[in-house]
This record gives C-alpha cells, sequence and structure tokens, in this order.
C-alpha cells in the first residue's frame, strides 16, 4: 500500500485522462498562440493584401483572406485576446461573488443567508444581457464593464448551488469534531467546507466560461464589443455572415475555433472533477491500483462438497440447496444450504459483510445491487424458485412475506397506511378479485388488531410518517400478512427500534407464529433474538454457512471458532471491568476471500491446515453442521457454558 | 466522594425551537450529573431521551436554555468561542457514525494533525511523529496517515476518530454512542481499546448509549434517562442487577438474554405477569415522565413530578443511588425477590466491587 502515498497530483492526473489532455492541450496553445499573436501571426491584423480578397486557404493564408484581403489567422489569434480577457475577467468576480457569498450564506445562516438569497433571487429575475446592453450604452464600446457585469449576473447561480452544498456539509460529523478541536470557523471553511466543492465549483466555472465565450463573441456579433477594422471572434463571424453568398469558406476559421473552445472547456471541467474525487472516492478503494479482482472461481472448486443431503428436503416448507449469488460478476454468498420446517423460526446470524441478507433477499430472487441467483435451488412448497419469475411472482406476498429493517422504507409515505394495506388485500385475495371496499376495509383492521395496534380505525387513516418506529414496523407487519403467508423472512426486523419496542415486536411475532402456524426466518445480528425467537440457526461467514444447529445446543457449544468468538464477545455475558474475549481483524471482502477456511485469518486454532484447501461442512454429530476442521477437538474439549 | 470532579452537570435544561406556533420541544429537562477524574458515566436511554443533546451541549454544539455546566471547575455553560478553543485541548469527542464524522476529502494524516495546527505551533516533523505515535496507540498500521477515509471499514474508523480525540491528550471524552454502528466482532475491540486507553491515560469518559449491557460493560455509574429527565443512577452494578425505577426494569427486562434457557424462562415470567402496558395516550404534561407507560402508576404519579432521590436501603450498595419514582420506597423492597432470581445468574461479577 506504499504506492498510495506516491500519488501524481491534480495536473497529472488530469492529463491522464485524453479527454483532459486534449483540452488542456487546446486550451493551452489558444492562449499561447493568442496572448504572442505578435510573434506568432503570420501578418498583421489589419495588414491588406488586395490581391487576394474572400480567398480560400493557400500557402500565402492558411486560413484565407477576408473582404478585405486580412489574414483570417492573424485575425484570429488577434481576436481571441479579447476573448480570453473576457473569460477572465468574468471569471473571476463570478467565482469571487459567488464563493464567498454563497459558503457565507449556506454556513452563517440567519439574516446573512436571507439577505443573499433575496438578493439572488432578484437578480435572477433581472434579463441578464439587457442589463449588458445598459452598461455597454452607459459606457459605450467598454467591454470589460459588460464583463465584469456579466460575472456580478452569473454569480447567483454559483451563490445557490454552493449554499445548498454547505447546508449539507454543515451537518456533517466532521464539521462538529473540527468545532471541537477548536477550529475557527475560517478555519473550518477553508479546510472542510471548501474542498468538498472543488469539484463542483470547477465544473460551474467550466460551464459559466463557455457561456462568457459565446456571449463575448455574440456583442461582438452585434458590433457591440472592438470597434472594426480591430479584429475579434465575434466581429470574424459578422464579417463572414455578410459576405456568406459569395465566400461560404469564411464562416469556418471564424466559427470553428469557437466552438472548439466551448468543448474544450466543458471537457477540462469534467476531467478536473474526475480526477479531484478520484483521490478519495471509495470507488477507487473498489478497484485500488495494481489489484486484479480474481476471476469468480467455477462452482467446483469454490462451493465445498456439502455432506448430507444434496437434494432438496420433501418435508420442508422451504428448502434452500446450494444457493449462489453474484453481484457485479462478484459472487457474494455460495454454496448455502438450509431448510425451514412448516411452523418454524430459523435465525440466520452473521456479520454485516457475511451475506446473510442477501441470501433472504436471494431467496426471493430480489438481490440488490444489479446482483443475481446464480446457481443453487430454492425450493418452496415443493417448487423450485430459483430461476422462475413465474413462480417468484405467485409466491411473494402469499406464500413468502418479507419484512424489512427500516418500516418507513416499506411504507410509501404518500398514502395512509389503510390504503395501502387495502391495495395488498385486493391484490391477495384471489377468490374473489372483486373484493368490496367494505370487505377489504373489514381485512384492514383485522390485520392491524392482529399486530396489536391500539384504535386500528384512526390509525388506519394515517400516513406513514405520522406512526412512530415501533408502529410503522407493526403496520409493516401486517402489511406481510395481507396475503396470509406460509413464511415470513425478516431481514432484522427490530434494528432499527429501541430496546422496549423491539421486545414489542418480538413477543408480537411469536405471537403471531403461534396464531397462524407460518414460518419465520429471521436474519440479525443480535444473539439476544436469536435466543429469544428461534428454534434453529445458521451462522454465516464470508458468503458461506459456517455453523447449523439448534439454537440450544449452538448457546451451550459452539462447534465452529467464529460461532464461538461472537458469542464470547458479547458484552451481555462478560462480566464488567474485564476485557472483552474478541476476535481479531474483520471480516474479508468478497474478492480477498482466501481458498481455504475464510475464518483461519482471525481464527486462534489456526492450523496449517486451515487453509491448505477449501473445508467442507461436517456433521461431527446428528443434525448438527460445521464447517471447520477442527470440529472433533472442539466437540471434545469444547467448554459448555 | 469523588477525588476531583472533572465535570458538573447542574439542572440542565436544552429546549428546540419547532415553529412559531407550537411551544419549544424541550430536549432535556433539569438534568444534573458529575463525572470525577478517571471516572465512566454511562448515559442510557432510548432514542429521543436527550442522551446526545447532554453530550452536545458540553461540547457547546447545542444552545443550553438553562442550568450550569462546570468543567474542572471552569464555568463553560456559554463558553465564548476563544475559550471553547483552548477547552478543546481538554474536552473531546468521539462521534457514533464513522462514516460522516471523519472529512472524506482529507488524509487521515491531515485530519489527525488538526488539533496540533491549532493548539501546538510545532513542525511538519513533530506532528507527523505524533500522528503515527497516536495511530500505532489504536492499532493502526503508520501508513494510515497517508490514506483517505473511504479505504478503511467502519470499525478501523472509529479507531481513527478515536485517535483523534486523543491527540491532544484531553481529560474528558464525550463518547456519544461510540459502539453501536459496529459489529459485534468489532464492537469489543473498540470498547477494549476505550477500556485500555482509559487506564493508560487516566481518561474520563462520558459514555452515551442505547444499550444497557454495552454501557455496563464500560462504566463505573450509570445514569438512566427517558424523554429528557434522569429517571435513575447509581454504581452500574447496582442499577444493572436491581434496578429500582420501572422504566430502568422495563429497560433491562426488554433485553432480550443471549441464552436460549435464560430467556424462556423470562419469558414465562413476562407472560405470568401479564401483558405489558402499550402506550397509546401521550404522556402527561406534568407528574412523572414514564406515568402513562408504568405499571405500577397510581395518581400522584400523574399529577406530580417526582424528585430525583436517594434509594431508600441504598447505602446497603455502596450508596449514590439515587431514582425519581414516588413509589421507590414501597416498590423496590418487593422487587429484589422477583428480580434477583433472574438477574442473579446472569450477573456473576456484581461482587467484585
Amino acid at each position: 500500500m506504499s504506492t498510495a502515498a506516491k500519488r501524481p497530483g491534480l495536473l497529472a492526473r488530469v492529463v491522464r485522462r485524453p479527454s483532459g489532455a486534449a483540452a488542456i492541450g487546446w486550451l493551452v496553445l489558444l492562449t499561447a498562440a493568442t496572448a504572442g499573436a505578435s510573434f506568432t501571426a503570420p501578418r498583421g491584423p489589419l495588414e491588406q493584401d488586395l490581391g487576394h480578397v474572400l480567398a480560400g486557404p493557400s500557402g500565402g493564408h492558411l486560413l484565407g483572406t477576408d473582404n478585405l484581403g486580412r489574414d483570417l489567422l492573424s485575425r484570429l489569434l488577434f481576436g481571441g485576446r479579447s476573448t480570453l480577457l473576457a473569460v477572465a475577467e468574468s471569471l473571476l468576480v463570478y467565482l469571487v461573488i459567488g464563493t464567498v457569498l454563497g459558503l457565507a450564506s449556506g454556513y452563517l445562516g440567519g439574516w446573512v443567508d436571507w439577505l443573499v438569497t433575496r438578493t439572488a433571487d432578484l437578480m435572477f429575475a433581472l434579463p441578464g444581457i439587457i442589463i449588458v446592453l445598459v452598461v455597454l450604452s452607459v459606457f459605450p464600446g467598454n467591454l470589460h464593464a459588460a464583463m465584469i457585469t456579466f460575472g456580478v449576473l452569473g454569480s447567483p447561480g454559483l451563490i445557490r448551488i454552493l449554499r445548498s452544498q454547505t447546508l449539507g456539509i454543515r451537518e456533517e460529523l466532521y464539521v462538529a469534531a473540527a468545532k471541537v478541536a477548536g477550529l475557527t470557523r475560517s478555519q473550518i471553511l477553508r479546510r472542510h467546507v471548501l474542498p468538498r466543492m472543488t469539484s463542483m465549483v470547477i465544473v460551474q466555472a467550466a460551464l459559466f466560461s463557455a457561456i462568457v465565450v459565446t456571449i463575448q463573441a455574440g456583442l461582438g456579433f452585434l458590433g457591440l464589443g472592438a470597434q472594426p477594422p480591430d479584429p475579434s471572434w465575434g466581429g470574424l463571424v459578422a464579417d463572414a455572415s455578410q459576405n456568406i453568398d459569395r465566400d461560404p469558406w469564411m464562416l469556418v476559421p471564424a466559427g470553428i475555433p469557437l466552438v472548439i473552445t466551448v468543448i474544450a472547456l466543458g471537457l477540462l471541467g469534467d476531467a478536473i472533477r474526475d480526477a479531484a474525487i478520484e483521490g478519495w472516492s471509495v470507488s477507487k478503494m473498489a478497484a485500488p491500483p495494481g489489484r486484479t479482482v480474481p476471476a469468480p472461481r467455477s462452482a467446483e472448486d469454490a462451493v465445498a462438497p456439502v455432506e448430507g443431503s444434496i437434494e432438496p428436503d420433501a418435508r420442508a416448507l422451504l428448502s434452500v440447496r446450494n444457493l449462489s449469488v453474484e453481484i457485479g460478476g462478484i459472487p457474494v454468498v455460495q454454496g448455502v444450504s438450509f431448510d425451514v420446517m412448516a411452523g418454524e423460526t430459523l435465525g440466520v446470524v452473521g456479520e454485516s459483510g457475511c451475506g446473510k441478507s442477501v441470501t433472504a433477499l436471494g431467496v426471493l430472487g430480489l438481490v440488490p445491487g444489479g446482483g443475481r441467483v446464480a446457481g443453487g435451488q430454492v425450493v418452496f412448497d415443493g417448487v423450485d424458485l430459483a430461476g422462475s419469475p413465474a413462480e417468484l411472482a405467485r409466491v411473494r406476498g402469499s406464500g413468502i412475506a418479507y419484512v424489512s429493517q427500516e418500516p418507513m422504507v416499506a411504507l410509501d409515505p404518500t398514502f395512509p397506511v389503510g390504503r395501502q394495506l387495502a391495495e395488498a388485500v385486493r391484490r391477495h385475495s384471489r377468490a374473489d378479485r372483486r373484493t368490496t371496499r367494505a370487505a377489504a376495509h373489514r381485512r384492514v383492521i383485522e390485520l392491524l388488531t392482529m399486530v396489536n395496534i391500539p384504535d386500528p380505525e384512526a390509525v388506519a387513516g394515517r400516513y406513514p410518517h405520522q406512526l412512530s418506529g415501533g408502529m410503522a414496523q407493526r403496520v409493516a407487519i401486517a402489511l406481510a400478512l395481507a396475503g396470509d403467508p406460509k413464511l415470513l423472512i425478516a431481514d432484522e426486523p427490530t434494528t432499527a427500534l429501541d430496546v422496549t419496542v423491539q421486545a414489542e415486536i418480538l413477543t408480537l411475532l411469536r405471537g403471531l407464529q403461534a396464531e397462524t402456524g407460518m414460518a419465520v426466518l429471521i436474519v440479525t445480528h443480535d444473539w439476544g433474538v436469536v435466543a429469544d425467537l428461534c428454534h434453529r440457526s445458521v451462522v454465516m461467514y464470508a458468503g458461506q454457512v459456517v455453523e447449523q444447529a439448534d439454537v440450544e445446543s449452538m448457546f451451550t457449544l459452539p462447534l465452529h471458532p467464529y460461532t464461538a468468538g461472537l458469542l464470547a464477545a458479547n458484552p451481555h455475558l462478560a462480566g464488567g471491568g474485564e476485557p472483552l474475549p474478541t476476535i481479531p481483524g474483520t471480516v474479508p471482502a468478497p474478492r480477498d476471500w482466501p481458498q481455504g477456511c475464510r475464518f483461519a485469518a482471525r481464527c486462534s486454532r489456526v492450523t496449517d491446515a486451515c487453509a491448505a484447501a477449501p473445508v467442507a461442512l461436517t456433521r461431527p454429530v446428528p443434525d448438527r453442521l460445521t464447517r471447520c476442521v477442527h470440529s472433533q477437538q472442539l466437540l471434545v474439549e469444547g467448554t459448555p457454558r | 466522594m469523588t477525588p476531583q470532579t472533572i465535570l458538573d452537570i447542574q439542572d440542565l435544561t436544552v429546549e428546540f425551537r419547532q415553529g412559531r406556533r407550537t411551544a419549544p420541544f424541550r430536549a432535556v429537562d433539569s438534568v444534573s450529573l458529575t463525572i470525577a477524574a478517571g471516572e465512566t458515566v454511562g448515559l442510557v436511554g432510548e432514542s429521543g431521551s436527550g442522551k446526545s443533546t447532554i453530550g452536545r451541549a458540553v461540547l457547546g454544539l447545542n444552545p443550553v436554555r438553562s442550568g450550569r455546566i462546570h468543567f474542572e471547575g471552569a464555568d463553560i455553560t456559554s463558553a465564548r468561542p476563544g475559550v471553547r478553543r483552548e477547552l478543546s485541548a481538554r474536552l473531546q469527542v468521539v462521534f457514533q457514525d464513522p462514516y460522516s464524522s471523519l472529512n472524506p476529502a482529507r488524509t487521515i494524516g491531515r485530519t489527525l494533525a488538526e488539533p496540533l495546527l491549532v493548539h501546538r505551533k510545532i513542525g511538519a516533523a513533530e506532528t507527523a511523529e505524533r500522528v503515527t505515535e497516536m495511530l500505532a496507540r489504536v492499532g493502526m498500521p503508520a501508513d494510515t496517515a497517508n490514506r483517505y477515509p473511504g479505504q478503511f471499514s467502519g470499525g478501523q474508523r472509529q479507531r481513527i476518530a478515536i485517535a483523534r480525540a486523543l491527540m491532544l491528550s484531553p481529560r474528558l471524552v464525550i463518547c456519544d454512542e461510540p459502539v453501536s454502528a459496529l459489529d459485534l466482532s468489532i464492537q469489543a475491540q473498540v470498547m477494549n481499546l476505550l477500556a485500555d486507553l482509559q487506564s493508560e491515560l487516566s481518561l474520563s469518559y462520558l459514555f452515551i448509549a442505547h444499550d444497557l449491557p454495552v454501557v455496563r460493560h464500560l462504566s463505573h455509574r450509570i445514569v438512566v434517562l427517558y424523554r429528557g429527565q434522569v429517571m435513575e443512577s447509581g454504581p452500574a452494578d447496582d442499577v444493572y442487577a436491581d434496578p429500582v425505577h420501572p422504566y430502568t426494569q422495563a429497560l433491562l427486562a426488554a433485553v432480550p438474554e443471549p441464552d436460549p434457557r435464560v430467556q424462556r424462562a423470562r419469558r414465562a415470567d413476562k407472560e405470568a405477569a401479564g401483558a405489558t402496558v402499550l402506550s397509546t395516550q401521550p404522556p402527561a404534561a406534568t407528574g412523572c415522565a414514564f406515568a402513562h407507560r408504568c405499571p405500577h402508576a397510581i395518581d400522584i404519579c400523574h399529577s406530580l413530578r417526582p424528585e430525583l432521590l436517594p434509594v431508600p436501603g441504598g447505602e446497603a450498595s455502596g450508596g449514590g443511588r439515587t431514582a425519581a419514582c414516588h413509589r421507590a420506597a414501597d416498590l423496590h423492597p418487593l422487587t429484589v425477590p422477583a428480580h434477583s432470581g433472574i438477574t442473579g445468574e446472569e450477573v456473576p461479577c456484581s461482587g467484585n466491587e
């Protein structure tokens, strides 16, 4: 990782992009050639060659001549000076006003914000070009005054953008941390707020420069800029348009530089923005240089043979076999197998990044992030759902229902919850497709009563934002129950809730299960939830099942070091004052999964055998599975808790 | 009782305006607490209890409606920016969200050097040395300094945030839910790190969290908040083993026990005791904040706000226990046997202190 320290500078990163290099090349060439026009231009801008009037390109005149025989290339180069000067003047005014007032308005708030935003709004209402024309009538022919005015008129756009960005960044915790560190207001703005906006400012500046180039040319075209015979780009276009029937070629040298310059400014803005973000953005981390993403391993060598029945269990309500899920071509879940019996609760436990949520969503065929189920069987009620959109659509909601971690996301904020429930009720009452409104409403109230909502009639009329988190989760559960599912998949259903509310929801889930006999597949990281609700539990690590057992045996005698470590790290079980037993390191990312045991790098029992080859799931005792080379040893010396 | 008080909060009240018509929302309501040198005080409560607001008020990030905050003897309730600047060397913070607490556009080295630039005028070489030293102390490799936050996991970022807080050797660190966003195995690593740093550097912590077992593990004393008010406070193990206030009892009973057999027994107990009170009506404007959810509420609970008073018989367990409950005296003796039956096996360490 020492390469990370020596990162090329911003300019080098911009030039490395082809578009950036081309844009910079053109702008540098243009600046140098126009600034040094006295040396670079083949002739003077006013020098007439009356022998070659309105001539095309030739050895004597590379871009031809105009109606007075003046060399077009020379006129372009001399005329470009006023264009570049105009851009510099406008841009400076635009940036200074826009940045200072935008930051001040967003960060300080209060009356400063009020004054700045009102003034900006007022300026938006003014017709810019007319103001510029007024200025030009007061200062005839003074292009500097016009361009500075144009910079002022353009700045409200930048002010608005920077203000809204600042409002967001002001609330970031690192700004609070900087305040606590004792930084002054200007230091915070300079170090923490402004750098986050660099790319935004650069893009806006490039776009604005492009507008200035065209506006300046427009003024020249109208004869309001440089007065003839002095050259300007706009004046060249005007000359060309007057002679369009006699010499159409003249439009080409007059127009093309304008177009290329405008495009170059746009490309430069994009390139600088991308290069500036490249340094710290997360996408950089996803594919660090010099490190190739390993090709997905073939199913044969990656998926260890599961000892035990490969065939789906016919007695099970849900039987998952060798489920593999890929996201972006990288396997994130590999060879996962488990069964859920009717009326049973199965817990899927693990840390983030172990693939437990992806497994749950994979069962429903709803893999996030553009992923897909890459292999395996998901047999629900005797039918394989994997790779069968029609079967999945039939089963979703009515056979298998889903409750997510964030109840507010599951509910549509624009409708009262009663209407959302009624919609689900109608959708699922297949027997009579035209369930009457009254019947649907009765069922909605029934569902809300089932999830112990006090005063269901009133709650049905409320919008999701009017409910507390616990109430919203109850409604989300009611929504899941609308289709009388046989299996409820609950993905961390209580993680976002307070403990007392969590206890109520867990009690509710238990009660509903007793009442309706549905099976529950619950994804959680909380051992307390597993102990409270589950009959059996599956522990996942780095995309694989590492242990599976009934809950009581697992808590008493874990047969995988990861399970044991995870149980021990729970502060609930440790005594106060003494250090918690920890698992060193972190869960490896999918592209860093080793060939052998995936937990080996963090395991205290690691031996050479662990890393040698993929470890298979074994059955050291009846009805228990573990993916550990040392399972026999664990069985013998494991300390019952 | 305590050798030296680092932080002393008296009757702190924080209010937030919510529009012109409605009355301001009182997030913190007359809260008093003290932290001694080298002590960890745990602030527990559910969302909306005002626990983070108290921490932010101490740091000067929230306005204070009334009350006093003293830090090392000096009144910092509404300290001027200059005083805050000077204070920041001794009073620091670790936030909950390790993703938003580090500026993604600055290298870790520059972020860590920042407090030094403000307070000590030292050279670049010495600054780099201090940064490397502090990174090593929180268990991060030296090349961390040249990298960006985007290249680290949540647990690693939280170590970096802790390193930033410790750069100036503070006396008190406000830990605002520092482990809530972390996975179980990472959470244990960070909790151990905080405990180690405390004993090495004799730090004081105000440890804010919603997870009672986590708070109990790290804290010497616990303060339980509900709707901005202190419900109960006392030595961590005592409060955990034998809660006096019905709210603390409800909070403890709600945490599922990570042991199927114990949890089954608790469930059976709870079912025998009858259904829990579901919060339907809003809390009374007067009276106890918890009365509307309390199974033991009587008339006085709805009309008169209970004062935070020493718990009768609390002296027996080492003293320093207070509770704001009208019925503390008549309920507490009753709750002892009922709870010891369950908590007796889960807290084997309560006799250690």
